[in-house]
């Protein structure tokens, strides 16, 4: 992991999550009340305009500064979720060696274990956990294989069956959980989101 | 979507301007991070009170800045959480030394935001979370209810105490009794329309409601036929009443919150439908509130909220107090 590898990812998933807004929009509809995409986006567009302050920084440092913008800038629970989970990855230790995919894994299992903290929400709860946390569980399972790329493809895998997991659950956490039985037969936008993004970062890791 | 608007990045910020301006005998406003504070200065000893949540409520919270009530509150973008660093830039501007109450709504997004923005904050702090919305069920495996309305009666209570003297400890205190002495429940007419989404949130046909709606447009418990406004009042007080169970010689405060889009003339029948309502229960109605306080946009419609008074609660709320949208006493 790079800052270079951050902001080309930051672009790839920008691209891919507007490609899709419009889905993750009505989901948003059905069951929240419609900011999660524009929460995301926005926060990918100061992210990925964030390019020329970061780009010749120290990893530790442009983390921190990602975090900083997504904390600051896109507000809701995605904010604090996200800015959680860069700040975290930069308060990893041994930022200034190099960061091979062992320790890309422990650092995104670490800031995925701090999103969890935050959000008190756990998998089966009806939020972007679902996603999150059985990913973690996985590149957890990968970190020390030799070969992992075919181990991202089964990423790829489990993060799209969590996400349509989430359709019928009921939602215990966040603002779809004041629905009740009428949250049933929606994904939950922000597993949505969330599978986008990993399957996204995987598939480019993979072809590379 | 027809609203006044000039681009969709610039909304917040030049509505936030020009409340600054509007208003520039009792607040100022400061942006980026984005915060809005009494014009005078806290004075010494006094605890300062800092609310905030998604911008589309007002008059909350930035319209409750002022003497009597709110030192600071923290807009976030249409219907989403402010962010920590506008909680931390509020509270180093505002805290005179006697430390800092947040007042956050019961939404996960406020309620992580807020929590960052104490963390971030060295100086002494603590908050108190608002859950009167009787609307959905509470339980400790979830998140809970929702904070709407009552919040406004909080925050001018607590906003008394706090003027007079009242410690960071009793403030909260007061803060947690008002909460679990209130109950709301709101009905929906029509949907509102995020500015940056361009269409409304949610469809309903011209003769249905959202019985027991979100103040985010968010959907309630219940779809149903338009009833008469009677039938509709009784039945969101039966589910206040059910839940606060108010004692016989109990005295109360009936709020009538309108969503936005509905005009006073309706709102003063739906207080009129209460108040009968109430009286043939035998349920006191000592002190009253009606009007557009915690707002949902455009949104047609209104919520209910009865909070069971006692001295200390009385004394409070009938205290002075100058805001922009809240003033009497002074």
């Amino acid at each position: 992991m790079s800052v270079s590898f951050l902001i080309s990812q930051a672009k790839s998933v920008q691209k891919v999550i507007d490609e899709n807004s419009a889905e993750i929009e009505v989901l948003d509809q059905k069951i929240g009340d419609g900011d999660h995409i524009f929460n995301i986006q926005r926060g990918l567009k100061l992210v990925v305009e964030l390019e020329d302050s970061i780009k010749d920084l120290p990893l530790a440092k442009a983390l921190n500064m990602i975090a900083m913008k997504v904390l600051s800038g896109i507000g809701g629970s995605s904010g604090a979720l996200f800015g959680t989970f860069f700040m975290t990855m930069a308060k990893s230790p041994d930022l200034d060696k190099d960061v091979d995919f062992n320790k890309a894994c422990e650092m995104i299992i670490s800031g995925i274990k701090a999103m969890k903290e935050r959000g008190k929400a756990d998998v089966g709860e009806k939020t972007m956990m679902d996603v999150l946390i059985p990913v973690s569980e996985k590149l957890n399972e990968l970190k020390n294989k030799s070969e992992f790329k075919s181990g991202l493809n089964e990423v790829i895998k489990i993060a799209e069956e969590r996400m349509l997991s989430t359709k019928d659950m009921l939602a215990t956490k966040g603002r779809a959980s004041f629905l009740g039985e009428r949250a049933k037969g929606h994904i939950d936008p922000g597993a949505r989101s969330s599978q986008l993004i990993i399957d996204t970062i995987c598939k480019s890791v993979i072809n590379n | 979507m027809k609203k006044f608007i000039n681009n969709n990045d610039d909304f917040l910020k030049e509505s936030l301007t020009g409340f600054g301006k509007a208003h520039s005998d009792i607040i100022n406003v400061n942006l980026d991070p984005s915060f809005v504070s009494r014009k005078n200065k806290t004075k010494d000893g006094k605890v300062s009170l800092i609310s905030g949540g998604g911008s589309g409520h007002e008059p909350m919270h930035g319209g409750f800045v002022g003497h009597g009530m709110l030192d600071a509150a923290c807009p976030g973008f249409v219907f989403s959480a402010p962010t920590p660093d506008q909680m931390q830039a509020a509270a180093e501007h505002v805290d005179s030394g006697a430390g800092v109450l947040f007042i956050v709504k019961n939404y996960s997004g406020d309620i992580m935001n807020f929590q960052m923005g104490a963390e971030m904050y060295s100086g002494k702090n603590d908050s108190i979370v608002t859950n009167d919305d009787v609307a959905v069920e509470d339980s400790t495996f979830t998140t809970g209810r929702r904070g709407v309305a009552a919040t406004v009666l909080v925050e001018k209570i607590v906003g008394s105490l706090a003027e007079n003297g009242g410690s960071l400890e009793e403030c909260k205190k007061l803060g947690e009794k008002v909460n679990k002495n209130a109950g709301t429940m709101g009905v929906a007419f029509t949907s509102c329309t995020v500015p940056a989404a361009g269409k409304p949130t949610f469809d309903i046909g011209d003769d249905e409601m959202e019985f027991g709606v979100g103040i985010h447009g968010e959907p309630g418990r219940k779809r149903e036929k338009v009833q008469a406004s009677k039938t509709i009042v009784g039945n969101i007080l039966e589910a206040i009443l059910d839940n606060l169970k108010p004692e016989k010689n109990e005295k109360n405060l009936l709020f009538v919150n309108g969503m936005g889009g509905t005009p006073l003339t309706e709102l003063y029948l739906v207080y009129e439908d209460a108040c009968q309502i109430l009286q043939s229960k035998g349920v006191q109605v000592t002190k009253s509130l009606v009007g557009n306080y915690c707002t949902s946009l455009e949104m047609q419609g209104a919520s209910i909220t009865l909070l069971k008074c006692d001295d200390e609660i009385l004394k409070h709320w009938d205290s002075p107090v100058h805001t922009a949208a809240m003033r009497w006493g002074m």
